[in-house]
């Protein structure tokens, strides 16, 4: 999975404090079950997305653990009450170990 | 691969449809998955509260690989309690564990995303809440095609 382009949406980025921030983020993977068999009757192997975290300088804000049962390109959406400014951080990791990574900046005023 | 059957194999087959369905009618067709344990593993052998999660799933879905999901904690959490996890489970799924969400203090207790169904079932969620309760819900969804790939 080379050239993964992570997508992630925020209704606003510009937050008075208490506000909640809707994220919405979508990433292409096949999130193959590894329950399916190829034509000549082989397993294929598993190779999904296995966490997706989100933090805000650096603490935990959401996150989630994937199983097979994750449709392919997953995409979640979560609310969050942000208390301060700063990078939102995204990632996600594979089977293989490989992290898609996204950022994008908030400000609470 | 189709043949054409002869009338005595219509009816063998027709009988044996039949009866196939009297089955399925009485008891699920397929086993259900270690989901219980998984509940058991999640709640540590507590016991969850039933209700105040709403799980959203369409009645019906078509195509099982992407069936639009969303579970929320319903109501105050109390004072400085904050829902932890969120657990999905797919009892007549190859696995049942579908999705493990984890929030914050600074989380709003609802996510939305898409799963996989392998056939009609009840989708449980059950939610883990900082003070050490639980609570669980489900919601039964009807699956035209599988999503697991067979």
């Amino acid at each position: 999975m080379a050239e993964v382009k992570p997508r992630v949406r925020l209704d606003k980025r510009d937050v008075k404090k208490g506000d909640t921030v809707d994220v919405k983020t979508l990433v292409s993977h096949v999130m193959e079950t590894g329950l399916r068999k190829d034509s000549s009757g082989k397993v294929i192997p598993r190779m999904i997305i296995n966490t997706f975290t989100c933090e805000l300088n650096g603490k935990f804000v959401f996150g989630c653990d994937l199983e097979s049962a994750v449709s392919a390109n997953p995409y979640f959406e979560f609310k969050f009450k942000p208390t301060e400014s700063g990078t939102l951080k995204f990632t996600w990791v594979d089977d293989e170990g490989v992290r898609i990574e996204a950022a994008e900046t908030i400000k609470v005023t | 691969m189709l043949r054409q059957l002869s009338r005595r194999e219509t009816l063998t087959v027709g009988a044996g449809a039949f009866a196939a369905g009297l089955g399925l009618a009485a008891s699920p067709a397929r086993a259900l998955n270690d989901y219980a344990d998984q509940i058991k593993k999640f709640t540590g052998g507590k016991a969850p509260v039933e209700g105040r999660i709403k799980l959203e799933l369409p009645e019906l879905a078509e195509n099982g690989n992407t069936v639009p999901l969303s579970v929320a904690v319903d109501g105050p959490t109390g004072e400085g309690t904050h829902v932890e996890e969120i657990l999905v489970l797919a009892p007549a799924n190859p696995n049942a564990r579908v999705i493990q969400f984890r929030f914050s203090a600074a989380s709003v207790p609802e996510a939305s995303t898409r799963i996989r169904l392998a056939e009609t079932q009840d989708v449980i969620a059950v939610a883990k809440l900082s003070d050490g309760t639980f609570l669980q819900a489900s919601r039964q969804i009807k699956v035209t095609i599988g999503g697991c790939g067979g």
